[in-house]
């Protein structure tokens, strides 16, 4: 069976490992490129958000290269992500290209179906399932890895003192990634990785600035998609912390749910949550980049996005209230990479002078 | 004896008479906002969040409309109304689940805002507990609550009969509250077409160009989802992989499904609002159903705040032509 998957930043590594491990062809997802939003684009819905026209070209790009099966996550509701399948299938079938959608949907909303998908992967994979929960567990460990030293790049990156070296030495670690194939292997090439990027050239004289990235998952995990704006703000000098990785998000969500503290924190401003994708969470999270001495926020979200939108128009009260700039990006196709560089440039522009001022009068609150 | 303010927007057309009367009976005053005009939709545009879609945008012109006028705001959290979809997680749009919230920071020199949480899949009391909340911020004791809440309950039973034979809800709130009459049906209708969406997008007159009396006058017979009973629509949840998570989006999708197999209707009018998340799939989800279903003609307007009488009417006069022409050739 030839399998493929939605790209989402650097999980694609892992997830090419899981396919080829279980037995299947694995279709490598390209990484979204301007032709994927183009064929997107032409395909999906006019209002459809930015993570949809991606996947539905990609899925269109991985169809054209003869994937069979695609499997995607499912959802509750109510962000329409959870539907994604639906249309995306229903199209497919209209483009005549025989692709089917497996989508795996919560756990705890439908166990029986969860693990009847699983084992359908499993069965026709031809694995055991002594087997099948190891290639899980390996791939489990592979993602963990990636994201230690995604992690590990972005705090890194804006001490460097030669433009672009934690980026190289990030692909480097990564490639080391994608080679290993045990779990003793994935702990030397995650070792080895970390410590390539500890080595690069460093600055630490220099004071950077704290942004925080929160938002809607796909945007800001698919550095594709968001104009790879953690490496953008890197080198411009600022330290960057993200709200959501994907180990984060598969452990709180599906496994066991401890996003509970940030809808608490979040419902002095909004009595409602969850309400649906990371809206709630944008609004929490906020206030605890904030709450942890970040000078600023960038709220990532595609263009029509309901929860974010939600989010957005009760951020305001939340940045005057803690007193920290939140600047909102949200992304579309005709997004352009210069757009989003002028706003981020002028965005830390004003964070700096505010620390400026801040240093100069104590900690005076200044109002923007 | 306080006012009580309800904007006419969103819930307002499919849950209007139960409040009405609660309210009422627990002897408070009950203030509309005036429909939609030019000004509520510019202080709409202007209080909202610029990214919103239409009716939320419009939802906040109607709360200004009120805001010097009366006590309290009534802007429930609609929350969920029943259990259903595939989870039985059905809930409303995550706007609606912001609404008050969203309002209130918005907006300046609101008066209070009663923001009750609507969750009926908890049970089946559950209505009854919301009534609880909002009469005791009133000051009322519990028997003039439950007294309220009855009555409430039947003039709302009313109403659904009403709309169920083939009302449109601003008639039958005229003829619930204000003794109107029943407009007579036409008698040999040209065209019979069902037109589905969002109740604020249908019976909000001024947002969508006025459509419904346009079909009127071109002599054409129109149908929506909400003349329909739940029975019948929810039926159609078997023909869909995954049923939307949304209360009002499978109202449309369910009974533009039902239209759909209907042999006498003669075409499908999808009414969605300019950047509205659901709608993006729910429009293309009918489309391609429409096609599925023996190229049943599909027409989708998309209103939003520039949207003139004259483009909705150059539209539906081109697809109404269409049919005409259709059936004339068969």
């Amino acid at each position: 069976m030839k399998i493929s998957f939605p790209h989402m930043g650097y999980s694609y590594l892992a997830l090419k490992w899981l396919v080829e491990n279980t037995g299947h062809e694995c279709i490598v997802p390209p990484e979204p490129s301007s032709r994927t939003l183009d064929l997107g684009v032409r395909h999906a819905p006019e209002f459809a958000c930015i993570p949809f026209k991606i996947l539905m070209g990609t899925y269109l790009e991985v169809a054209e290269k003869g994937a069979e099966v695609i499997l995607t996550s499912g959802g509750m509701g109510p962000c329409r992500a959870g539907l994604y399948w639906v249309m995306h299938q229903y199209i497919l079938d209209e483009l005549n290209t025989g692709v089917k959608v497996i989508a795996f949907e919560p756990p705890l909303c439908d166990l029986k179906d969860f693990i009847k998908k699983l084992r359908w992967v499993r069965r026709t994979g031809g694995l055991s399932v002594k087997e099948f929960v190891q290639v899980l567990r390996i791939t489990w460990e592979k993602i963990k890895a990636i994201d230690e030293v995604e992690i590990l790049s972005h705090e890194i990156r804006p001490y460097e003192t030669n433009r672009g070296e934690t980026t190289r030495k990030l692909w480097q670690a990564l490639e080391m990634l994608d080679k290993a194939n045990n779990e003793a292997e994935i702990q030397d090439a995650m070792q080895e990785g970390l410590k390539l990027l500890r080595d690069v050239a460093q600055d630490r004289s220099r004071n950077p600035l704290k942004i925080g990235i929160i938002g809607e998952i796909y945007v800001v995990l698919e550095p594709a998609a968001n104009h790879y704006i953690q490496i953008m703000l890197g080198e411009m000098g600022v330290q960057t912390d993200r709200s959501i990785y994907l180990t984060s998000y598969t452990r709180k969500n599906t496994i066991v749910n401890l996003e509970g503290d940030v809808f608490q924190i979040a419902k002095p401003y909004l009595g409602e949550a969850p309400i649906g994708g990371h809206g709630a969470n944008s609004i929490g999270e906020t206030i605890l980049y904030a709450r942890h001495g970040f000078d600023g926020v960038v709220q990532l979200a595609p263009f029509a996005c309901i929860p974010e939108i939600v989010a957005k128009s009760i951020i305001p009260a939340v940045s005057k209230d803690y007193g920290i700039p939140v600047l909102t990006l949200f992304i579309d196709e005709q997004t352009g990479k210069a757009g989003v560089q002028t706003r981020l440039e002028a965005f830390v522009d004003l964070l700096e002078k505010r620390r400026e001022v801040k240093a100069k009068r104590g900690i005076e609150r200044l109002v923007i | 004896m306080s006012k009580i303010g309800i904007p006419r927007s969103l819930a307002y057309f499919i849950y209007f008479p139960f409040w009405k009367t609660f309210f009422e009976e627990l002897n408070q005053e009950v203030i509309v906002s005036s429909p939609t005009t030019r000004d509520i939709l510019d202080d709409g545009v202007r209080e909202a969040v610029n990214d919103a879609c239409i009716p939320i945008k419009l939802y906040h012109g109607h709360v200004a409309d009120l805001a010097s006028k009366v006590d309290y705001i009534f802007c429930p959290r609609l929350v969920s109304v029943r259990k259903h979809g595939d989870f039985g997680t059905e809930t409303f749009c995550p706007k609606f689940l912001g609404l008050p919230d969203m309002v209130r920071l918005a907006m300046d020199n609101l008066p209070p805002i009663i923001d009750v949480r609507v969750d009926l899949k908890q049970g089946k009391d559950e209505l009854l507990n919301v009534c609880s909340q909002v009469g005791e911020l009133l000051g009322k004791s519990e028997a003039e609550i439950k007294k309220a809440y009855q009555r409430a309950l039947l003039v709302q039973k009313r109403f659904k009969k009403l709309l169920s034979q083939n009302m449109m809800p601003e008639e039958a709130i005229e003829i619930l509250f204000a003794n109107g009459e029943r407009k007579p049906l036409l008698i040999q209708p040209d065209l019979q077409i069902a037109v589905v969406g969002y109740p604020y997008a249908i019976y909000d007159d001024y947002i969508n160009g006025r459509i419904l009396s346009l079909l009127e006058k071109e002599n054409v017979r129109v149908y929506t989802q909400d003349m329909l009973s739940d029975k019948m629509m929810n039926r159609q949840a078997r023909n869909l992989p995954k049923s939307m998570f949304w209360y009002f989006s499978n109202r449309a999708v369910y009974g533009a499904l039902h239209f759909m197999q209907q042999k006498n209707i003669d075409g499908i009018i999808h009414i969605t609002a300019f950047a509205c998340g659901p709608d993006s799939i729910v429009d293309r989800l009918l489309e391609i159903e429409a096609r599925r279903h023996g190229q049943i003609p599909y027409l989708a307007i998309a209103v939003d705040e520039h949207t003139g009488d004259a483009g909705v009417r150059t539209r539906v006069e081109a697809f109404l032509d269409m049919l005409r022409f259709r059936r004339d050739k068969s």
